[in-house]
């Protein structure tokens, strides 16, 4: 029996190989995933032992104002000086050194523009000497105010050499100050920079007035230990005498924290891959599914003729799910081994993209050696036992029957069908509503999930009207009469080819669907409310926003033809112990004037140095009315107590909490992000536009544009987002176009008696082939109709939830599912071409002859 | 029909009282009426008719592939009618063996590989002297490696039958044997089927619409209309090509 059903599976190689590259290209993904992310990991961990290699014990101030990775970077309190001079008083600390080390540093290269990061950090450092670490490849130490060393990566970027003046942006100083670079510094092993980071070293108090804002501080004390004295030992003891207020770590543990906040961040990225492989597996089930199903079909005669000497159901089933598992086994290992070939791959772009992170060598984890089979395998056996069981009820009389399998009613798959939709309804309806009781998330996937099984069960039924619709187009010529009746002749087969190609269309319209919406919605909130006619606003490369020098915004106020400017400051800041986003105005009667705002209690218009606004969802939510006290602690500075003077209608234009102006120096980031400027009556933005680029000739991360292009441009991250969704979608998409591929080629094998039939009574190859086209065109168009219509009923069902969070206007993509329509059309073509030379080729006689 | 407890015994298959009704209401097809018969053991039965007879249907009910209407089929000690799946496919491994029109061998496999798959599904090694003795009898010993496709329709059928003997079945059913080959391959096929029953006593059905090749068989039964109408012992092609005729001729009328 086992040598019967593997000489069978090798007779069939052929056509299991491309139902099997649909699980290699699905466990590809899982197992680039992990190779991707466990080779960034490890990378990571390298380049943070080695960046804290020189450091012993390290002593830092505890941050003010915890905040994770998705929220944006963490900024250390600075230390006083007089904390480097207690340390040294520790016995067993042969040295201590005050350390600045600060994001925020942005250099202005050759070219004039800002080097920007895409991760990591751009650090503002205090020179504090060579070490075995780092040393000067050129030129020498900074010793006046006005100089400036930059570490070889960034100094290759921003295309300068030493002696040349270098403008750089600092974290309290938006506003360009020119250096001169005399020197530029590199690491061991002839590294021009540790894991990517751009480095900018100052002198000790311009480093400490710029990177810190104020002379005297440092961001640690790194410390090392003398000869015999452990750093765990020496840790304690530095720990002890300093007291709670400060973290001291071993240089190792430093490395390993720092390395862990960004492990965090990839083990996102990693589920978030793993999210796009199981929409690839899913289409892939439809595809084996569908493969098998056939290839029972096929063999009806040999299976009952087995049945008929003899093999039990069971062994029947037993045979086709050891089919599978073969395929399963061999596309498992294709698989793993191409997805360590992406992963190797993507880890190498990352690290040129991250500005030559050193990667560590690719390893391959047992998360993916163990996930790639258990998703090959059981993706394949799950989907053979339909087809199995169906085997195993082959009656051992069609041995001797000529086998004409006759069409089985629809009944009980279109009743399943509605079933499972309406399960995936009702799931979508209670993740949506917000009713899952804390499982949104997966209530909402599960809900998809059954919506798409739903839909495919259905598919049959709606496939005969639809198809014979499509296929009218056609029908003016006899190759497509033929191909329009084929396609329409097994509902399943043509149904559950399309419904493979629904999946992955479906998903990319709905999150168009979902994402123009909001862009629209956004779009328009935005052109209704903000009464500014120019904005003062930078394109985000890296973690920390664009920003500028706040004394633009007093000098554009002075331009003439403004009415009104507008300075917007950000952090996250803690308040009665909560975490929550809070903003500065630098003009506070803005918030009406320019963004609409409207007071619900108390006064909005004016705002003292102890007093600020909340909205009134957050007042609400907080439990706050007009004069509650509230304790807000910044990331820098002390924990202040500020009053609620006034409660402003919460829109999506709005922020939670308004600080005055003067807490802005507090923030992380000091400077104002965006600058809104509102134009007197008569005055013309051709005239004043070109006066503010002027004025912000000193900060070259942002510029001044008219209120339409900033929205834009603010929206410009959604386009992205939606690209990068739309190409992991694709895989799916690719997936079902080997469906459609291999339908047709194993439809076209079990017609070769048919076609040879028509060729022999004059079909020409070119209408042989325009037969097989059509069929496929129509399969394919079909599916992306289905997707088409599903992924908007999704999409518009996520948009009606999200009616209260400002997305309130449905905005379908047409010119999109027109492209997809046409895609498809394509898709079918393309599809066909092998089957359809294979169609052509078919000896006649042979044909004829064929049992 | 009288039958005696001494005949029972001898009786590889039976039908008693077989009605098989297909469809229902207008569409309703009576294949065959109340068919009472018995197969010797050690005999080569053949059973003819006219198409639309219902000789084939009785075949199928006889083997087990078919269920019937109403009454019972036996074979040897077992009796068919309400078997479940387990109990037929345990009936189709050790009782009853089939021969096909079509050959029916699998395509993959070479001529030995095929002639022992019934026993392979079943988990049960040949026994070497009785497997000797039927590649022999079937004289392919020098084609035992070569896959169907390379085998002459005749050559195919013969493994066909070597595939059927081989586990030594209670009783062999044979669809058409000779349907698909020319006479000389046809020739060939019976007079082993024959030497078979003569030599090692094996019990064989079968289904033909051809006089000659229902001549080599030691006794024909006739059916017409889903009722056995006939019966030949020791026949000659003459005589059953004279039966036919007769049967033909108010078949015409009926009709």
């Amino acid at each position: 029996m086992f040598r019967a059903t593997f000489k069978s599976l090798l007779a069939r190689k052929v056509r299991l190989i491309l139902s099997g590259l649909a699980v290699v290209l699905g466990v590809m993904f899982v197992s680039g995933a992990f190779v991707l992310t466990d080779t960034l990991g490890r990378s990571f961990d390298s380049v943070f032992a080695d960046g804290f290699s020189e450091i012993d014990v390290n002593v830092a101030a505890k941050p003010k104002v915890q905040v994770n990775e998705m929220e944006g970077e963490q900024t250390a309190a600075p230390l006083p000086a007089a904390v480097v001079d207690r340390v040294k008083q520790v016995p067993g600390v042969a040295s201590a050194t005050g350390v600045v080390n600060a994001d925020g540093a942005r250099v202005i290269g050759s070219n004039g523009k800002v080097v920007t990061s895409f991760g990591p950090p751009q650090l503002g450092e205090n020179w504090t000497g060579e070490s075995d670490l780092l040393q000067l490849r050129e030129g020498r130490a900074p010793q006046a105010e006005d100089e400036i060393v930059l570490n070889k990566a960034l100094a290759t970027t921003a295309k300068v050499q030493v002696g040349q003046k270098v403008g750089v942006l600092t974290a309290f100083e938006s506003k360009k100050r020119d250096f001169t670079l005399v020197g530029i510094a590199g690491y061991s092993g002839d590294r021009d920079s540790i894991g990517g980071v751009n480095e900018v070293f100052f002198t000790t108090p311009v480093a400490q007035r710029l990177m810190l804002g104020e002379p005297d501080t440092f961001s640690s004390v790194t410390v090392r230990a003398a000869g015999g004295v452990s750093d765990e030992a020496l840790r304690d003891d530095v720990a002890r005498t300093l007291g709670a207020d400060f973290e001291v770590k071993t240089g190792e543990q430093v490395a390993a924290d720092a390395a862990a906040s960004l492990k965090e961040g990839l083990s996102f990225f990693n589920k978030i891959l793993l999210g796009f492989a199981a929409v690839a597996l899913l289409v892939g089930t439809f595809l084996i599914l569908n493969t098998f199903s056939i290839i029972v079909a096929q063999r009806t005669r040999e299976l009952a003729l087995m049945r008929a000497i003899g093999a039990s159901g069971r062994q029947i089933i037993g045979s086709v799910v050891l089919e599978a598992i073969a395929v399963g086994l061999i596309a498992s290992v294709l698989g793993l081994a191409a997805g360590i070939g992406v992963g190797a791959l993507l880890a190498f772009l990352f690290g040129k993209l991250a500005g030559g992170l050193t990667l560590a060598g690719i390893g391959v984890p047992a998360a993916a050696v163990i996930g790639s089979f258990a998703v090959g395998l059981v993706i394949t056996v799950v989907a053979a036992l339909l087809p199995a069981l169906r085997a195993s009820r082959i009656p051992p009389i069609a041995a001797m029957q000529d086998v004409a399998t006759p069409d089985r009613p629809l009944t009980k798959i279109t009743v399943a069908g509605a079933l499972v939709t309406g399960v995936g309804a009702v799931l979508l309806f209670l993740g949506l509503s917000g009713n899952a009781g804390g499982q949104t998330l997966s209530t909402i996937l599960g809900g998809v999930l059954f919506a798409f099984i739903g839909v495919a069960l259905l598919t049959p039924l709606i496939s005969r009207p639809v198809v014979s619709l499509l296929g009218a187009i056609f029908s003016w010529s006899v190759p497509g009469k033929l191909g329009r009746l084929n396609s329409g002749r097994n509902p399943r087969r043509t149904a559950l080819t399309a419904a493979a190609l629904m999946v992955g269309i479906a998903l990319v319209t709905g999150v168009t669907v979902i994402l123009d919406s909001a862009k629209g919605s956004l779009s328009a909130l935005a052109q209704d409310t903000i009464k500014a006619e120019l904005v003062i606003a930078g394109q985000q490369g890296g973690p920390r926003p664009p920003s500028f020098d706040p004394g633009v915004l007093d000098r554009a106020k002075a331009l003439p033809g403004v009415r009104m400017v507008d300075g917007e400051y950000g952090d996250m800041a803690r308040i009665d112990g909560e975490s929550t986003w809070v903003a500065a105005s630098s003009d506070v009667a803005s918030l009406r004037q320019i963004f609409g705002a409207k007071a619900t209690a108390g006064d909005i218009d004016r705002l003292g140095p102890t007093q600020m606004l909340a909205s009134s969802d957050t007042a609400t939510s907080r439990g706050w009315s007009v004069g509650s006290t509230v304790k807000v602690q910044l990331t820098r500075g002390e924990e202040r107590t500020y009053t609620i003077s006034g409660i402003y209608e919460s829109s999506q234009l709005t922020n939670p909490v308004t600080l005055p102006v003067t807490a802005a120096k507090d923030f992380a980031i000091p400077q104002p992000i965006q600058g809104f400027i509102q134009l007197a009556p008569g005055a013309r933005v051709a005239d004043v536009q070109p006066q503010v680029e002027t004025l912000l000739a000193d900060s070259p991360e942002v510029s001044v544009a008219d209120r339409d292009a900033f929205i834009k441009q603010q929206m410009s991250s959604l386009d992205g987002l939606l690209r990068m969704i739309q190409i992991l979608l694709a895989l799916a998409i690719v997936i079902a176009v080997l469906g459609i591929i291999n339908t047709l080629a194993l439809s076209v094998l079990e017609r070769t008696r048919e076609l040879g039939l028509l060729r022999a009574i004059g079909l020409r190859r070119g209408q042989t082939m325009g037969m097989i086209t059509v069929e496929a065109v129509v399969i394919s168009v079909f599916g992306a109709l289905l997707g088409v219509a599903v992924g908007t009923g999704l999409g518009a069902a996520v948009v009606e939830a999200l009616k209260d969070e400002g997305i309130t206007d449905l905005v379908l993509p047409w010119g999109q599912m027109g492209v997809f329509l046409g895609l498809a059309a394509i898709i079918g073509v393309v599809a066909a071409v092998l089957p359809a030379v294979r169609a052509a080729r078919i000896n006649v006689l042979g044909a004829i002859a064929h049992d | 029909m009288t039958a005696t407890v001494g005949q029972q015994a001898q009786a590889a298959a039976r039908a008693n009282d077989v009605w098989k009704v297909y469809g229902s209401g207008e569409a309703q097809v009576v294949a065959l009426r109340g068919v009472s018969a018995e197969f010797e053991r050690g005999r080569f039965t053949a059973i003819m008719g006219p198409s639309g007879s219902g000789k084939s249907t009785l075949m199928h009910c006889l083997a087990g592939l078919d269920s019937v209407t109403r009454g019972t089929v036996e074979i040897g000690e077992t009796t068919v009618t309400g078997l479940g799946d387990s109990g037929l496919t345990k009936l189709r491994r050790d009782k009853v063996g089939f021969i096909f029109q079509q050959f029916n061998l699998l395509p993959t496999l070479t001529a030995k590989e095929n002639i022992l798959l019934p026993l392979s599904i079943a988990g049960r090694k040949p026994d070497p002297a009785w497997y000797d003795t039927v590649i022999t009898t079937v004289g392919l010993r020098d084609r035992l490696d070569h896959r169907p496709a390379q085998l002459s329709g005749g050559q195919q059928q013969r493994v066909a039958c070597a595939r059927a003997l081989v586990s030594r079945p209670e009783v062999i059913f044979a669809d058409e044997p000779t349907g698909n080959l020319d006479s000389r391959s046809g020739a060939e096929v019976l007079n082993f089927l024959r030497d078979s029953v003569r030599e090692h006593g094996q019990t064989i059905v079968m289904v033909t619409h051809d006089p000659t090749a229902a001549a080599y068989a030691d006794r024909v039964v006739f059916l017409a209309d889903g009722e056995i109408v006939s019966e030949l012992i020791e026949p000659t092609a003459e005589t059953v090509l004279d039966t036919m005729k007769k049967l033909d001729t108010p078949a015409e009328v009926g009709n």
